[in-house]
């Protein structure tokens, strides 16, 4: 059993509520212990260092220096977002000085000791790979699947230190031991224009469509993402960028933890499967039943 | 003994921040001096007569000059020393410039400390004793290593100077990079055409030795008599008796090898003559996929060879030959691209390197000189160009610029016009750098005349979209996100040193850079010497080079050669290390240290061992004095005694309060 604290994030908790379920349901399945950090708040998200750096720091620091009181030193996040958030603050802090702005805001000073990682980096490291080929019930034969990880889940490459920053596997490697088939979907990395959902959409119609009609072109069923803006870009969106691109794109946008705990056989009420926008059956179907399953 | 001591003020150099006068008047108090003066240019050619008018008039036994540093100007007073009479070791020099003026600014201070540096030289003056060098013979034989263009010129030159010339070249033929080119800038002249004739000349000149196929082994001895083991590897081929007809190649069934002649592009047979005008013109056989020599089947060229040259029981030969001096040109290699992931990291067959873009240019090439994409074989309308792939890119290691494919890329636009017309080349760059004679003009003339768009800006990726290419990327002049569509994309690789470059270094004493090519003896004015006397640099070797620079390279490394060889003697520095046999308990720790094998060992009369000294290969580093647990070796000019004095004279301890 491998221990590890947990951060939920806020996305967590609302947008992203199926990615929180999946991720602590296939982590239990794989032997992995997630402890969420007790009185956790927010990372600052994309706002608070546009801002201010040390506030930003501080908000971030707080949860770590959480981690610290439980006497752990490592915390694992499913979003790539509030991981850069934790991973930026706990190097700035390296910085005395910084730190010491830091902890004049906080109530429990944080020494920066804590390494966070994103769960998928926890299951790429941690988790033998022949293990989850084991507890697969539901191999994934069939489908084509389009790994899609986002512009931050591996950059800047200095500070997350993970897999590679433009050609990640990851991922990959996770689908094609679920019996996936993962095609070369060349833009895992690029931005799907993120939070300018809001203030400028036509950013996001460009950018995410582009993603969109680049799954398309290498024949993607669906897209696996780890990171909730992504996912709501793609799936929530995609029918506001078949408005404005004038397209017809239909590709469901799992979280890939989603498809792990659907290859793990795991209870599909744990999944959220029925949270996302794009209907995912149509992708799901495609999935061939194994003979001695049913 | 009699000494006299002159104080250069180098102009301003060294009297702008030292009172070179109260040195000198210091210096006449210093033990044996008995003339001490101050002058504005001692290097100058009144200075070096003031200095011998001084030796003459007043006897003198040995002269301090205190002025720059011994490496520009201590052979021009040994010299002027010897004019005058004495032994060219009766000389010191003190460096009150680049010491004392240049890097302090307080004159009252600087002079105190000029006066001290003059009197360690006094001091180790006072022990020094005259030192005649060794003369010996040199053979005259030249060791040409490497077959491209720089090498094939330092032979040829050092062939015509009448010189017996060994070449060494470790692929199957000569020509080097500049065989696969197809045209060459700034004059677009086929390049094999330039070349071919000189690397017959290289075949079939009297005096030149070619061993292809074949790498250096061993190296030993020293200036004049080097002692070479050449490994000339089994080609399986007996290739006195193969005539080139091509037979076999034709006839050979296994094709699964790249063609690394054309960069491969396609596959090559596994008995195989590289191109056409390929010297020496002989087929060899890859061992990896040859049937016969891998699964014991097949051997139809040996069926078909017409004049049965194959053998399949050859092996490695060793030859050993003696050389004067030794022409290193073992050239570069290109940039191995696949470190760019962000373009695509050998996962789009379109995306392909300039050489390979030059082979499928070339008419010899797999090809046949049409440009086709590699993945469908369509003729390309939009081709894209990438410069500094692998320059000037710290995030790969390769913060230097390789100069030359700037220019490559610019031809390439221009031929890619020229052979279809119909075309439009993009070029993304971060600078153009063309600074050679008509190299602006022909960069101009591939925008203005040929339409090369340029754009000014790094590629952050290539992804396929359909059957295209997109590359994306900035235009830092406009400031905005360029996207091109394109058919093929040519990334212009820059230049690192040749694989195995380190090695042959080690084996040839000659330092590489921190990026693996070999540093010159002086940047500027030693540009092809090595600081191994008789090991001379030509080419890409030394650092990324175009064709002129590498051939004019080439020739001036030839007249060193010719220069060192010309003499019927060479003398051998006596500044070497002696060893006191008395001493000497025959312990072998100084030849385990030292870096030349410089010591063997010897027996003496009585048969016990004994370390000796060859004085033509000890450079005189001194390592072994330091080693030896007897004192029992000496470094002459820097014996204990003389380096102790100089320290006791800038020290002196209490024990000799009144040391003289």
């Amino acid at each position: 059993m491998f221990k590890i604290a947990y951060y939920p994030g806020c996305s967590g908790q609302g947008t992203s509520l199926e990615y929180d379920m999946s991720t602590r349901a296939v982590c239990k399945a794989l032997d992995v212990e997630l402890v969420e950090i007790p009185d956790w708040s927010c990372c600052g998200s994309s706002p608070a260092h546009t801002v201010n750096h040390v506030l930003s720091a501080a908000l971030s620091a707080r949860n770590l220096a959480q981690v610290e009181v439980m006497g752990m030193d490592k915390v694992t996040t499913p979003c790539p977002s509030c991981l850069t958030n934790l991973r930026t603050a706990a190097h700035k802090m390296e910085s005395p000085e910084f730190r010491g702005k830091v902890n004049a805001l906080l109530d429990v000073p944080c020494n920066g000791n804590v390494d966070a990682q994103s769960v998928l980096q926890v299951l790429a490291e941690n988790v033998d790979p022949e293990l989850i080929k084991s507890k697969v019930v539901r191999p994934l034969t069939g489908i084509k699947i389009a790994c899609y990880y986002g512009c931050i889940m591996n950059r800047p490459p200095e500070l997350m230190r993970f897999d590679h920053h433009e050609n990640p596997m990851a991922m990959d490697n996770l689908m094609i031991a679920l019996g996936a088939e993962v095609v070369p979907f060349p833009l895992k990395v690029e931005c799907c224009g993120a939070s300018y959902g809001i203030p400028r959409g036509d950013i996001v119609m460009r950018l995410s469509g582009k993603l969109l009609d680049a799954g398309r072109d290498v024949g993607a069923d669906a897209f696996v993402t780890a990171c909730p803006l992504c996912q709501m870009n793609l799936d929530l969106r995609q029918g506001q960028i078949n408005r404005a691109l004038h397209e017809k794109f239909r590709i469901p946008v799992f979280y890939y933890t989603q498809l792990l705990g659907y290859a793990l056989g795991l209870d599909r009420a744990v999944l959220g499967f029925e949270k996302l926008c794009v209907d995912p059956r149509l992708a799901l179907g495609k999935i061939k039943q194994p003979a001695q399953a049913r | 003994m009699r000494i006299g001591v002159f104080i250069c003020h180098c102009g301003s150099n060294i009297a702008g921040t030292v009172d070179c006068p109260s040195v000198a008047a210091t210096a006449l108090t210093y033990p044996d001096v008995v003339f001490s003066t101050d002058t504005m240019y001692a290097c100058s050619e009144p200075g070096q007569d003031a200095i011998i008018q001084a030796i003459k008039e007043k006897n003198l036994d040995g002269v301090v000059v205190a002025s720059c540093t011994p490496r520009m100007h201590e052979p021009t007073f040994r010299r002027t020393v010897e004019r005058a009479g004495l032994n060219r070791y009766m000389f010191e020099m003190a460096n009150i410039r680049e010491h004392v003026s240049w890097i302090g600014k307080s004159k009252d201070l600087n002079t105190g400390k000029a006066a001290e540096l003059v009197r360690m030289a006094v001091e180790k003056l006072r022990r020094d004793k005259p030192l005649i060098p060794k003369r010996f013979e040199t053979v005259k034989r030249v060791l040409v290593i490497g077959g491209g263009v720089a090498g094939i010129q330092a032979a040829l030159d050092c062939a015509d100077g009448g010189q017996e010339v060994i070449m060494v070249e470790r692929e199957q033929t000569i020509g080097g990079k500049m065989a696969k080119l197809d045209k060459t800038f700034p004059t677009v002249d086929c390049s094999s055409c330039v070349l071919g004739p000189k690397m017959v000349d290289i075949a079939q000149h009297p005096n030149i030795t070619l061993y292809a196929c074949s790498e250096i082994e061993a190296v030993g001895g020293y200036v004049g008599n080097f002692q070479i083991t050449i490994r000339k590897k089994a080609t399986y081929v007996n290739w006195k008796d193969c005539t080139g007809c091509g037979l076999c190649v034709e006839k050979c069934p296994s094709r699964k090898l790249p063609d690394k002649f054309n960069e491969g592009l396609c596959n090559a047979p596994s008995i195989n003559i590289p191109f056409p005008q390929a010297i020496p013109k002989k087929a060899a056989i890859n061992a990896e996929s040859c049937l016969m020599l891998t699964k014991g089947k097949c051997g139809l060229c040996a069926k078909v060879c017409p004049v049965k040259c194959i053998d399949f029981e050859q092996k490695d030969e060793l030859i050993n030959v003696d050389v004067g001096a030794i022409v290193v040109a073992t050239g570069y290699d290109l940039f191995d691209w696949h470190k760019y992931p962000q373009y695509g990291e050998g996962r789009y067959p379109d995306v392909v390197t300039s050489m390979q873009y030059e082979r499928m240019l070339s008419a010899s090439g797999p090809t046949g000189g049409h440009v086709k994409r590699p993945s469908d074989g369509k003729e390309p309308k939009n081709v894209v160009f990438i410069q500094c792939v692998g320059s000037r890119d710290k995030s790969v290691d390769r913060p230097y610029c390789s100069g030359f494919c700037c220019m490559y890329t610019a031809k390439q636009t221009i031929l890619t016009k020229d052979h279809i017309p119909d075309s439009q080349s993009y070029v993304f760059y971060m600078d153009i750098r063309s600074p050679g004679k008509l190299y602006d003009e022909f960069v101009r003339r591939a925008m203005e005349e040929y339409g090369a768009q340029y754009v000014r800006g790094r590629v952050s990726m290539i992804y396929p979209k359909g059957d295209k290419l997109i590359v994306r990327g900035a235009d830092t002049l406009a400031g905005t996100q360029v996207e091109v569509p394109a058919d093929l994309v040519v990334l212009a690789v820059g230049a690192e040193s040749a694989k195995g470059a380190v090695q042959l270094g080690e084996k040839l004493r000659v330092a590489p850079d921190q990026y693996g090519f070999f540093v010159e003896s002086h940047p500027k004015l030693k540009p092809v010497e090595t600081n191994t006397a008789g090991v001379f640099l030509a080419g890409a070797c030394q650092g990324p080079k175009d064709i002129p620079a590498s051939v004019s390279q080439g020739s001036a490394a030839a007249s060193k050669v010719l220069g060192l060889l010309s003499k019927k003697e060479l003398e051998s520095d006596p500044a070497v290390s002696r060893v006191n046999p008395a001493r000497c308990v025959g312990c072998g720790k100084c030849i385990q240290t030292c870096p030349f094998g410089a010591i063997k060992e010897v027996q003496d009369r009585f048969g016990n061992p004994k370390a000796e000294v060859i004085d033509t290969v000890c450079q005189g580093c001194g390592i072994c004095t330091v080693t030896c647990p007897q004192g029992a070796i000496q470094l002459e000019h820097f014996t204990d005694n003389q380096i102790l004095a100089e320290v006791i004279a800038l020290c002196p301890p209490k024990m000799f309060a009144n040391y003289e």
